[in-house]
Order: structure tokens, then sequence, then C-alpha cells
């Protein structure tokens, strides 16, 4: 019986077996570099619109001079990355139109998400000739607990399911509410969501209710689920996601964090379709050794 | 001074967060325990009152959540002048629901539980019907030769592109529909539509997927740009 050979070279693990049992951990680090450095330097790429992310400009665009519109935050802020780019975005938007905005929220932290986005399109200097004022130009009516109910019930009567504004006043009171009694006296709805309450409980019981038209900005996880009711014209525009904010903020002329950021998506994906090539070689070839 | 050390504590408590990326540990339960307290001490307050308040005790004629000049107001026109006293009914069907924290009278919680359920079914029934099943099948009824006209004449490549576009819309629709029809066994040319549809399915969830991804890339984005601009001052 012959003896193994202590000289031979041993057949250890190859480097795609390795790699198949690579340390997740790893992979984070590789993904942080990737979403971070690109923050250092500004990387230019192109953003292609679209054709929801132009419908959505374009819907307010094509509205009239001093339109009333109706906002609603349905978010909260771990969503913020995604839609308060999109919201100051379509708050300076809307007040270059000299639209009326009033400014309501499902969630109870959107009122104050719609506050921040409102301080940063109010600082915008090409609004400071306007002299934007509260009550006047624009009312935020703060939070209401209720889901669909509500906006069932804004459809009969809109004061008494919010008989006061975030700041406590009375909402009859305030001069951009006069006249309003439900969603036939608004010209357009927008919406902004990331899960429940959201778009698709606004298409439910406002649009297809009401007759109103309305956009959405939604986030990239829900949405797939929405996108049909742009399709079927539900929704006159939609956007989705930190791309979605870009595509706005370019269709737009208004550079933000949208556009900001995309470099470190980019990146970022890029770095995800690496590992998920490499881990499929990996395990295929770790198989026909197997 | 005061921005600063809030900053700095938001600063530590996302590395907390962040660090059961490397594994669980006592910092990050840590972080994770402040996390759901804060959360559930504020979602309590700002219901309190946003919403209980306005919505209960001021329309039963007790001063809440509006302030002074708002109910002086509502007085003057006349809104408060009847109090909506309907408005206890919704309150003790709240108080009921409370009852499911003492065992010995839990079974009151399920009264309205029972209500909210019924009339949350009867109201999304319609909406559902309406929005999700009737004008999504009458949208998806498409011609599968769809001619395009530009400036007037017929555009061939337009008129291709969008027939393409609606047999995709339509085909996917009838073999997704036929993959969850289990009534016909799998095989033959249903088989192979059904195999179609699983193809159709498969993408769709690629899809989903590939937005989940970019999605949950922005929220680190956004505190990895919180970490190096706002509390170190690393970005300009």
């Amino acid at each position: 019986m012959s003896q193994p050979n202590p000289s031979a070279p041993t057949l250890g693990p190859g480097f795609w077996e390795k790699f198949a049992l690579l340390d997740r951990r790893i992979i984070f680090a590789f993904i942080f570099l990737g979403l971070a450095l690109p923050l250092f330097y500004t990387i230019r790429q192109p953003i292609p619109v679209s054709p929801e992310g132009r419908a959505y400009y374009q819907s307010i665009e094509n509205l009239p001079a001093g339109s009333k519109v109706l906002l609603s935050f349905d978010y909260d802020p771990p969503s913020s990355p995604e839609l308060q780019p999109m919201a100051e975005a379509t708050f300076k938007q809307l007040f270059t139109k000299n639209c009326k905005l009033v400014v309501i929220g499902l969630w109870p932290q959107g009122p104050q998400q719609a506050e921040q986005a409102l301080a940063t399109a109010l600082r915008d200097p090409r609004f400071k000739d306007k002299k934007l004022e509260y009550g006047v130009n624009y009312a935020n009516l703060g939070y209401m607990a209720g889901n669909e109910i509500v906006i069932q019930k804004m459809n009969a009567d809109i004061i008494s399911t919010f008989p006061s504004d975030y700041k406590g006043n009375a909402t009859a009171s305030l001069p951009i509410m006069r006249g309003v009694r439900n969603y036939k006296n608004f010209d357009f709805i927008i919406n902004f969501s990331s899960g429940f309450v959201g778009t698709r409980e606004w298409v439910q019981f406002c649009v297809d209710r009401s007759g109103a038209k309305m956009i959405a900005g939604n986030t990239a996880v829900q949405a797939p689920e929405n996108y049909p009711y742009f399709r079927s014209g539900q929704l006159k525009g939609l956007l989705a996601g930190m791309k979605g904010a870009a595509e706005y903020e370019t269709v737009a002329g208004q550079p933000g964090k949208g556009i900001s950021f995309m470099g470190s998506q980019s990146v970022a994906h890029l770095v995800v379709i690496l590992f998920v090539i490499l881990g499929n070689i990996a395990y295929f070839v770790s198989r026909r050794k197997w | 001074m005061p921005g600063m050390v809030s900053l700095t504590l938001a600063g530590f408590l996302t590395l907390g967060i962040m660090s059961f990326v490397y594994k669980d540990n006592p910092i990050y339960k840590f972080c994770e325990s402040i996390f759901i307290g804060v959360s559930a001490g504020y979602y309590f307050v700002l219901i309190f009152y946003q919403s209980l308040l306005p919505q209960l005790t001021d329309k039963i004629g007790l001063t809440g959540a509006l302030t002074d000049s708002a109910l002086a107001y509502y007085r003057q026109s006349g809104s408060l002048a009847s109090v909506q006293w309907f408005n206890l009914i919704a309150a003790v069907l709240g108080m009921m629901m409370l009852m499911r924290l003492l065992p010995k009278i839990g079974w009151i919680s399920r009264w309205p539980l029972a209500f909210v359920i019924g009339s949350i079914a009867g109201l999304k029934l319609i909406g559902e019907l309406q929005t999700n099943i009737m004008t999504q099948i009458q949208k998806s009824i498409l011609p599968l030769w769809a001619p395009q006209y530009v400036d007037g004449s017929l555009s061939l490549a337009a008129s291709i592109g969008q027939s393409l576009t609606n047999i995709v819309l339509v085909g996917g629709i009838l073999t997704g529909v036929i993959y969850f029809f289990f009534s016909k066994e799998h095989k033959g040319v249903f088989g192979g539509a059904a195999r179609v549809g699983i193809w159709f399915l498969m993408v769709t969830f690629g899809a989903a997927f590939g937005l989940t991804v970019m999605s949950r890339m922005s929220l680190l984005i956004a505190r990895i740009d919180f970490l190096l601009r706002d509390w170190l001052h690393l970005l300009g």
C-alpha cells in the first residue's frame, strides 16, 4: 500500500469556492464605500426622464395660474430621502405658477415633513418678491387619524374634517379656505406616499369617487403597485423613489438632492450587480466541482 | 451648542444602529430600544393632541387642541353651537377596544373590532371593485394592432412599438391569470400559457425587488450624507 506523498500539492478550495463563502460583511463594506465615496465627487450622469415623470411635471405646468391644489403628505422621516426632494421641487413649481396650496397629512409626521419642504421652498430667492403669506397662499391643516375614512369624509366636508390647522387656527377662518367644501373646489391633488394610507387609497376614495385629477410621488418600494393607475389614467403622473425625484428635478430645471444622490445610487447598484454576477459564477463553478 | 449635542447624539445613534451590520451587539440593542421608545411616545402625544382632542373634546363642547381664537371663531359662526354628542359613541367604542388589556372582560373589545372590520370591509369592497377590478379590466382591453399617427400620417415604427406594448400587456395579463387558474391541470397549451405567465410574474418580482433595493439604498445614502455632511462636516 503506497503512502501519501507529503510533498505533493494539496487540493484546497480555489478562488471561486472561497468567493462563494465570502463573509457578507465584506459585501456590506463595498456597498458602504460605493455609497459614500461618490458623495465626495460631483458625478455627472444623464438622467433620462420617464413618461411618468414627464407627465408629473407637465400636469403641474398645465395648471392655470392661481389654481387651488391639495397636497397630502403621507409619509414620515424614514421615507424622506426619497420623497422630500420631490416635495420641495413640487412646492417650488407650484409657487412659480402662483398656485394656492392646502397641505394635509394622513400620517402623523406628514405635516411636519410638509413644513420642512415648505420652509426650503420659501427660502428660494425667486419667491421673495411674491410675499407668500400663510393662510392666503398656503396653509397646513395638519394630521388627521382615520386613514381612508378621512379621504372619504373630505369628499363631504373638508372644514369639519380638519376643524383647526397645524398652528391651531380655525380652518374656516383662513382666507385660502373660503369657498372650499370638498374635492370639487380643488383644481388638482398631489399625494406623497410611502405605504398605507397612501396613493392607492387616494385613487380609490378620492379620484374614482369625485373625479379629481391627481399625481403622486411614491417611494420606490411602493411604486410598482401604483404604475397600473398611471397607465389607466387614474393618476396623471407618478414619480418613483429617488430616481423619480431626480427625473423631476431634471425636467423642472431645479437640481436638488435627488440629482446629487444619484451618483451614489448608481455606483452602489454597480457594486450590487457586480456581486450578483460574481456570486453566480462562484455558485456554478463550485457546483460543477462538487 | 444644543445643536451640536443633538447632532453628535444622532450621529452616535446612527452608528449604533449600523453596528448591527457587523453583528448583533448591546449597543445596537440600546439604540433600537431608544428608537422604539421615543417613536411610541412621540406618536402617542401627536395623535392625542392632533386627533383625539380636536375630534372629541372640542366637539362635545370641552376645550381641547383648538386655540382660543379658533374656538371663538367656531362659536361665533355657530359651528360649535350644538354639541356633537354622537362623537361620544366613537369614544365609547375606543374605550371598549382598550378592554383587551383586561383578560377577564377582554371579550368586550370584539364589539368595536366587529364594527371597524364591518365598516371598513363595506367601504373597501366598493373601492376595490371600482378601482382595481372594473377600471383596470376596462383599461386592459386594448387593440393588438394600434396604428399611430404622426403629423397626420401613419407611422409604422410607432405603430409597431405601441402594438407590441399592447400585445405584451394583454398577453401578460392573460397568461398571469391562467397561471393562477387551478381548476384545470397545467398541461398542453394551457400549461404552456401558465409557464409564460410564470415568466411575467418573475419579471414583475424582479422589477419590484430592484425598486426595493433602490429604496433601501436611498435610506442609507441619506444616513451617510447626514454622518459625513451634517455631523462630521466632511462634505461641502
